[in-house]
This record gives structure tokens, C-alpha cells and sequence, in this order.
């Protein structure tokens, strides 16, 4: 057993039995950060606080919400929205923050892609991030089911038909998954066990393995700049902390963080309070209805891209599309042929490329939400397949990319 | 030596015992997710065909779809071409179009228009017309016939019978 004295006061003894001073400094003192970061690195805070957010407000929605097709509706909309004191609080930070988290994670991962931080040595750090994506999307679409409103039922519906992947009939596979032959009490029952249990418990290990990722690499840094974090750490530890090119995450680096949180966070509660609606798809507040179809159906904003990849063509070419869009991003760091890891705009082709991914992302949102007639067909098309360009043309752009 | 061997049998041991569990659980898991035997119990329907206004279209319900249930008129029966009599349902004398009424492509609910005899499906815009073939892509194929039995006047829906048989096997339905 390992030697224990009495202790001299509450952090000794918990620190002879918990290490805490150990802790300390893997977390956060001697944890090094470079200096030359914008605000743009401050969005894996703001994701890590918008999640807890999600966390709290959620289990309050929960003491309330009832699985049942007969219920859900009245118990979000009646009972969380007029019955419970402040439960319309809880509902719309709920609602906004998750539809303001993926605007964040959009940010994040187009920060990642400009900056070349998913470049040698950081894949693993994209690829956990790109697996965070997906499960929060399987988070966000499992959640959007639960209040049991038109568009819930009908996005359940035309999503899981999905997985008959289109010639292939497998309608075993759709009945398999809802436990029904349409969305029924099975459906409703087993996505909110994945939303309130199984995908959360998914996401909380994925952001250790993000965390744990960024370890070894460390992070980038606004030059693409390869620092010795070893010989930095060591300068800033002797007393030059000026000279030194890192700094430590606390209390350092982390007052910076907070205060774009804090610009972060006025800005989510004015949305919570006085802009709440924008989250809130106005179908929804209809209750499920499987005898009749909404006009039009879309998704929320931020898979409206993916959706309209899917779109504009026949069911297998589609589905094929719509299936490229949702890997091709992991594959990133290998697709990116150039051993430079340096900003776009220092990167000729590639920053060309960079914007024109972005624009293209930004029209096959707008096209996603339109209907599907006319010229906006043709638009999402064009949007479409320029995507699909773009990501081919992509290893040809940077192999001959010169160095920097 | 002897040692290492006999931890690499017990590792081996365990790894089998343990792959039979992982194997069993896998299985469990599988089937509790499918439909329970009640949601099964209640996928049929009884219809009773003599009810049904000429020309008119009139919605049913089986398994928790719809079902277009369409008795034709004099007019569109001699306007029929080969493949619409083949999708066809004959019942105590009369001809109907019978099907299930979600788009073949991702499962919305089509409309019908009374005035245009056909059916549009405002998701992504494919159109059927009234016999239920597609005129407008992206659906993919016309729409499903539910699986159905004659008895009489009485079409029974979730029972499979000779004439469903029939059009399931010339590949007129899925
Ligand atoms: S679901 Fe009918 S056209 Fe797509």
C-alpha cells in the first residue's frame, strides 16, 4: 500500500488519495496551448458548453415527457409549455441550442478544413470529430421524433424508408427498424431510449476520444506552424513566459475561451428568449397525422445539404449520392494529397477549392428547403453534382500543390 | 513454458465461451427489436367492396397505411390500356384500382385530383395517374398492391391470394 501522512489540509488529502494535483496539470496548467490562435479555436468550448446545456435541459424535459403515441404530443406541448413552471424554458434551450449546436459544429469542422488541422499526425482527431457529427445527427434526428407532431412522424417516415435502399427492397430491414409496419408506438419508444440514453452515452465517449486525441498532435495553430511543444513548455515553465510559443490551457488560454463563450452565450439567450420560433418547425406543431401528408416535407436547416444531394435524382442514383456526402468527408486527410499544413489562403487551388465547397454548401441548403420545381431543380442539380466534382477533383487539386 | 501454455488455454477458453454469449446476445437483440406478435396479429383488414361510389377515391386504412381504394367507372374501364387491366382488381363484378397509397419513392402520401384523375405527391413532385402508374419521376415503379384475398364481396387485406399471387409473380407488384 502506498504511504500515506496526515494530511496538512482538505486538498492534501484528497490529493494523496485522488492525485488532484496530477490531474491538475495534465488538464489544464501544464496542458499547452499555442499563442497564435484566433477565436475560431474557442468553438470546441462553446460546443462542450452547448452540450451541457442540452445535457441539463434535457433531463428536466424528461421528467415530464411521455413515450406514448397518445401523449407525446400534449406532453410537450401542453404539459412542458403551460403545466410546468419554466418548462417552456427548458423546451426552447433545448430546441435552440440543438439546432445552434450544428452551426457550431460547421464552423468548427470548416475551421479545421481552412486551418489544414486534419493534416498527418491529427487524423485522428478529424476522425473522431467527423464520428461526433454523425452521432449527433442520429442524436438530433431521434430527438426531433419525440414530440410526435406531423413533421416528426413524416421525417420518420421517409428517413427510415431510406433503408430500403431504394432496388434493394429491403422492407424487412424498415419494418425491422420501426418494430411496425409505419412509425408506431415501437418507433416512438425505442428512438427516445436513443436519444435520451444510448446515442448520448455515445456521444460523452466520442468527446473523450476527441479530447484524448488532440493529446499527442496537440492543436494547430494559425500558421500551420510546427511547434516543439516539448522545448516551448520547458521555456515557459523556466520563467520566460514571453518568449515562449505556448501557453497553459488555465487559467491562461482558458480566459480567452470564456470570454467568446460569453459572447457566445448572449448571444444563444437572446435566440432562447426572443427568437425561440426559427427552431420550432411551424408542421410540427400539428399532431402526427398517418393519414395525410404535409405539403412539403424538409428537414432541419443543417441537414438541408445532405438532403439535397439526395434530391434531385432517380431513388439509386440518389441514395448513392446522398451516401458519398455522408463518408467523403472522413476520408479528408487522405484526399488532401499536399504535405503542407498551412491556411487556404497561402495554399493557391486549394483555397479556391475551399470557398467553392462552402458556397456550393450554402446553395444546396437554400435549394434543400426550396420545393423541388422548376429552376430551383435544376439549381440543386447543378449544386449536386458540383459537390460530388469538387470532392474528386480534390486529390488532383493539392498533389501538385508546391510547398509552402 | 508450461505456464504461458496453460494461461494461453484458459485465454482461448474463455475467448470461445465468450464468443458463444456475444453470438446468443447479438440474436436477442435482434429479435427484440422486431414487430411484437400483437402489431402482426392486427395487419388485416376485411373490406366489404359492395360500399364503394363509382369514380371516386376513398382511403383506407391497413397496418397503419393507406389504402386507395378506387372503383372505376364505365369510362375508365373502356379507356384501359394492357397494363392497367393487368393491375386491376375484379370483386362481385366490379373493377378497382386497389393500392397502397405511399409514393414508391420515399413514402409520402400522393393526393388526389378529381378533376385530372391522377394523383400528385408534393415531396418531390411524382405523379401517378389514376390507374397508378407512374407519368412523373422520380417515382420509381407504380404503386404497391397490398397483399389481398377475394371472399365473395369481401376483399380481406394481409391474407395473400391466388390473384395477388398472380400479379406478385408477373411482377406487376413488388
Ligand atoms: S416521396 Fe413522393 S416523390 Fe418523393
Amino acid at each position: 500500500m502506498a504511504h500515506f501522512t496526515k494530511a496538512t489540509s482538505v486538498k492534501d488529502w484528497l490529493n494523496q488519495r485522488l492525485a488532484i494535483e496530477k490531474v491538475e496539470k495534465v488538464m489544464a496548467s501544464e496542458y499547452w496551448i499555442p499563442k497564435n490562435i484566433n477565436f475560431l479555436w474557442a468553438m470546441g468550448m462553446i460546443l462542450a458548453i452547448t452540450f451541457a446545456l442540452l445535457l441539463v435541459s434535457g433531463i428536466f424535459l424528461l421528467m415530464y415527457y411521455q413515450p406514448h403515441v397518445d401523449f407525446a404530443f400534449d406532453s410537450v406541448n401542453y404539459t412542458i409549455m403551460r403545466e410546468v413552471d419554466f418548462g417552456w424554458l427548458w423546451r426552447h434551450v433545448h430546441g435552440v441550442a440543438a439546432s445552434v449546436v450544428f452551426l457550431v459544429i460547421y464552423i468548427h469542422m470548416f475551421t479545421g478544413i481552412y486551418y489544414g488541422s486534419y493534416k498527418k499526425g491529427r487524423e485522428m482527431i478529424w476522425i473522431s470529430g467527423m464520428l461526433l457529427f454523425v452521432t449527433f445527427s442520429a442524436e438530433a434526428f431521434s430527438g426531433y421524433m419525440l414530440p410526435w407532431g406531423q413533421m416528426s412522424y413524416w421525417a420518420g417516415m421517409v428517413i427510415t424508408n431510406i433503408f430500403s435502399l431504394g432496388d434493394l427492397h429491403l422492407d424487412g430491414l424498415v419494418e425491422w427498424i420501426r418494430g411496425d409496419y409505419v412509425p408506431a408506438q415501437a418507433f416512438l419508444t425505442r428512438f427516445f431510449m436513443l436519444h435520451v440514453l444510448l446515442l448520448p452515452l455515445a456521444i460523452m465517449g466520442l468527446i473523450g476520444l476527441h479530447f484524448a486525441a488532440l493529446r499527442i498532435p496537440h492543436v494547430n495553430n494559425q500558421d500551420g506552424e510546427e511547434i516543439d511543444f516539448e522545448a516551448e513548455s520547458k521555456k515557459y515553465l523556466d520563467g520566460d513566459k514571453a518568449g515562449s510559443k505556448v501557453m497553459r490551457f488555465g487559467n491562461d488560454f482558458l480566459s480567452k475561451d470564456m470570454m467568446v463563450v460569453g459572447v457566445f452565450l448572449i448571444f444563444f439567450f437572446y435566440l432562447v428568449f426572443y427568437n425561440y420560433s426559427f427552431a420550432l418547425d411551424p408542421v410540427n406543431f400539428d399532431p402526427a397525422d398517418m393519414l395525410k401528408t404535409p405539403a412539403h416535407i424538409y428537414p432541419e436547416w443543417y441537414f438541408l445539404w445532405s438532403y439535397e444531394i439526395l434530391r434531385p435524382f432517380s431513388v439509386n442514383i440518389g441514395l448513392i449520392a446522398f451516401g458519398f456526402a455522408q463518408v467523403i468527408f472522413v476520408l479528408l486527410p487522405w484526399l488532401d494529397r499536399s504535405p503542407n499544413v498551412a491556411p487556404a489562403n497561402r495554399r493557391g487551388a486549394f483555397s479556391i477549392w475551399f470557398w467553392l465547397l462552402l458556397i456550393d454548401m450554402i446553395v444546396l441548403t437554400a435549394m434543400g428547403k426550396l420545393p423541388p420545381e422548376g429552376i430551383f431543380s435544376t439549381i440543386g442539380l447543378v449544386a449536386a453534382l458540383g459537390f460530388i466534382i469538387l470532392w474528386v477533383a480534390l486529390p488532383f487539386i493539392t498533389m501538385n500543390e508546391k510547398k509552402v | 513454458m508450461h505456464n504461458s501454455s496453460r494461461r494461453g488455454f484458459m485465454g482461448k477458453a474463455f475467448g470461445a465461451v465468450a464468443g458463444v454469449g456475444a453470438v446468443g446476445s447479438l440474436v436477442a437483440m435482434k429479435k427484440s427489436w422486431d414487430p411484437l406478435p400483437s402489431v402482426k396479429a392486427a395487419g388485416f383488414t376485411t373490406l366489404d367492396m359492395t360500399i364503394y361510389p363509382e369514380g371516386e377515391l376513398i382511403t383506407e386504412k391497413w397496418r397503419g397505411k393507406p389504402i386507395f381504394v378506387l372503383k372505376k367507372t364505365a369510362e375508365m374501364i373502356a379507356s384501359q390500356t394492357e397494363s392497367q387491366k393487368a393491375r386491376s382488381v375484379t370483386v362481385g363484378g366490379s373493377e378497382f384500382m386497389i393500392a397502397i397509397g405511399l409514393c414508391t419513392h420515399l413514402g409520402c402520401i400522393p393526393s388526389y385530383n378529381p378533376a385530372e384523375k391522377s394523383f400528385l405527391c408534393a415531396c418531390h413532385g411524382g405523379m401517378f395517374n389514376w390507374a397508378g402508374e407512374v407519368t412523373k419521376v422520380p417515382p420509381p415503379r407504380a404503386f404497391d398492391i397490398p397483399p389481398f384475398k377475394i371472399e365473395g364481396n369481401n376483399m380481406i387485406l394481409g391474407e395473400v391470394g391466388p390473384e395477388y399471387k398472380a400479379m406478385k409473380d408477373s411482377g406487376i407488384t413488388l
